[in-house]
């Protein structure tokens, strides 16, 4: 079992760092952002369980030879209560106490982060509930008074709504507001609030791991195209287009500051680079990836997720 | 009859009005005073009286939410809001537009902010 938990533990360090560098900077993503979704999940699954699966496996070597026999001596030497005669030194200890915590700390801010982001969408809901109306001829949207032209979705749900200003109203056609409302509703349809929610808890729970970080802002712009493709089915190229140029450059006018966007914090950075790439495949679009490419990263992501599976069970398969 | 979400907005709307054009002593005002405003204003525009304890219930809704202040010290009790309405629509629209880290988790805006240089591009874009 040891030979497992060392491959366990380069693996975890090859899926922590330089796999999503280099996934982060391929340009191949923009061609086939729902394969690559798939991948960066696998990178980030397969990468917890390495982690959480190197220590565990290493501190129960002197317990056992594969992960059964070895959690069987742990339970045995917990319940029967007798750690004179195990072999388990402190620093075995400290790697199963580290394997236990990592996998506690994981779940536990999933599940914070959850209930925080479902607290800030029930504020915003109840403050849109007060100022925004219903908007005429379409179902689950709302218009709120307000010049800067934005839109944007909340999820929640059976009670997901996609919201417009009275600014956006005035500023784009109706063919470019179609194509807004379709983009958003890929949104709510494709579930990418959950995505972000776990790529969200992620980085909160490992703030220090870079990759935390590439892989929410990764996420975020996949999503982003995806529904740019969603709105590309009913609309043309060029409206998608220009309600993007307008909504984009309607929301700081020439000539005024804008106090906010003065000290662009780290996520006005990412936004910028985010639009620069979605504006960027619009306007040069590139053929889609073939489907044989496309199936062969799904392949990759499902084999990612083998294979710490296997070097966990397989010194037991192996006898 | 009204549903309690359109009597919320009512009473806020009432609220708000209060404590734009009242002074500070006034701001906050009693269940009895608003059923009436609300009386006036044609909330029971169906014929049906509105009832002291249903403005109570929507009022300890709006509580709840953190939207309105209940004073304790004098009976009967008075209400105010919070905040002005623009102060809650600050409130609303920095949440949309601010870079909090979990606010793409939260709401999925349409576009990003762009950078000047950006921005500049495409009005170009869209004059041409």
């Amino acid at each position: 079992m040891f030979w497992a938990s060392y491959l366990l533990a380069a693996l975890a360090v090859i899926l922590a760092w330089p796999v999503p560098v280099m996934l982060s900077k391929a340009r191949w993503t923009a061609r086939a952002p729902g394969a690559a979704l798939l991948l960066w999940q696998a990178i980030a699954l397969a990468g917890g369980l390495s982690m959480i699966g190197a220590m565990l496996t290493w501190g129960l070597v002197p317990l056992g030879d594969n992960l059964l026999a070895g959690l069987r001596g742990l339970a045995a030497l917990i319940f029967d209560n007798n750690p004179a005669d195990s072999g388990l030194d402190p620093v075995h200890v400290f790697a199963l106490s580290a394997a236990l915590l990592l996998t506690v700390h994981l779940v536990f801010t999933l599940l914070l982060t959850y209930l925080r982001i479902r607290k800030q969408r029930n504020r915003h809901r109840d403050l849109l509930n007060l100022l925004s109306s219903p908007a005429e001829h379409s179902p689950a949207t709302l218009v709120i008074s307000h010049p800067a032209p934005v839109a944007y979705c909340l999820p929640g749900g059976e009670g997901s709504v996609t919201v417009l200003s009275e600014g956006l109203l005035e500023l784009l056609s109706p063919a470019e507001l179609d194509a807004v409302m379709t983009h958003e509703r890929a949104h709510l349809a494709q579930r990418h609030d959950l995505l972000l929610l776990a790529f969200a808890a992620w980085r909160t729970a490992l703030p220090w791991l870079p990759t935390s970080q590439l892989a929410q802002r990764a996420v975020s712009e996949l999503t982003e195209m995806l529904a740019d493709d969603a709105a590309l089915h009913t609309a043309r190229r060029e409206t998608l287009i220009r309600a993007i140029a307008v909504v984009a450059s309607g929301e700081r006018p020439a000539g005024t500051a804008d106090p906010a966007g003065a000290g662009l914090p780290g996520g006005a950075e990412s936004d910028a680079l985010s639009t620069a790439h979605r504006l960027r495949r619009l306007l040069t679009p590139q053929p889609a990836l073939s489907t044989a490419a496309q199936y062969l990263v799904a392949l990759v992501a499902l084999l990612l997720l083998s294979v710490p599976t296997i070097l966990l069970i397989a010194p037991g398969l192996a006898g | 009859m009204a549903t309690l979400g359109e009597l919320e907005r009512a009473v806020m709307e009432l609220l708000w009005t209060q404590i734009d054009t009242a002074t500070a002593e006034d701001a906050a005002i009693t269940a009895n005073t608003l059923r009436d405003r609300l009386a006036r204003s044609g909330n029971s525009a169906d014929g049906k009286e509105l009832a002291v304890t249903t403005v109570l219930t929507v009022l300890s809704r709006l509580e709840k939410k953190g939207l309105v202040r209940r004073e304790r010290d004098i009976r009967p009790h008075r209400y105010r809001a919070v905040t002005s309405r623009e102060e809650h629509t600050v409130e609303l629209m920095h949440e949309v537009l601010g870079a909090a880290p979990d606010r793409e988790a939260v709401l999925a805006r349409f576009i990003g902010t762009v950078t000047e240089q950006e921005a500049e591009t495409l009005r170009k874009l869209l004059a041409g």
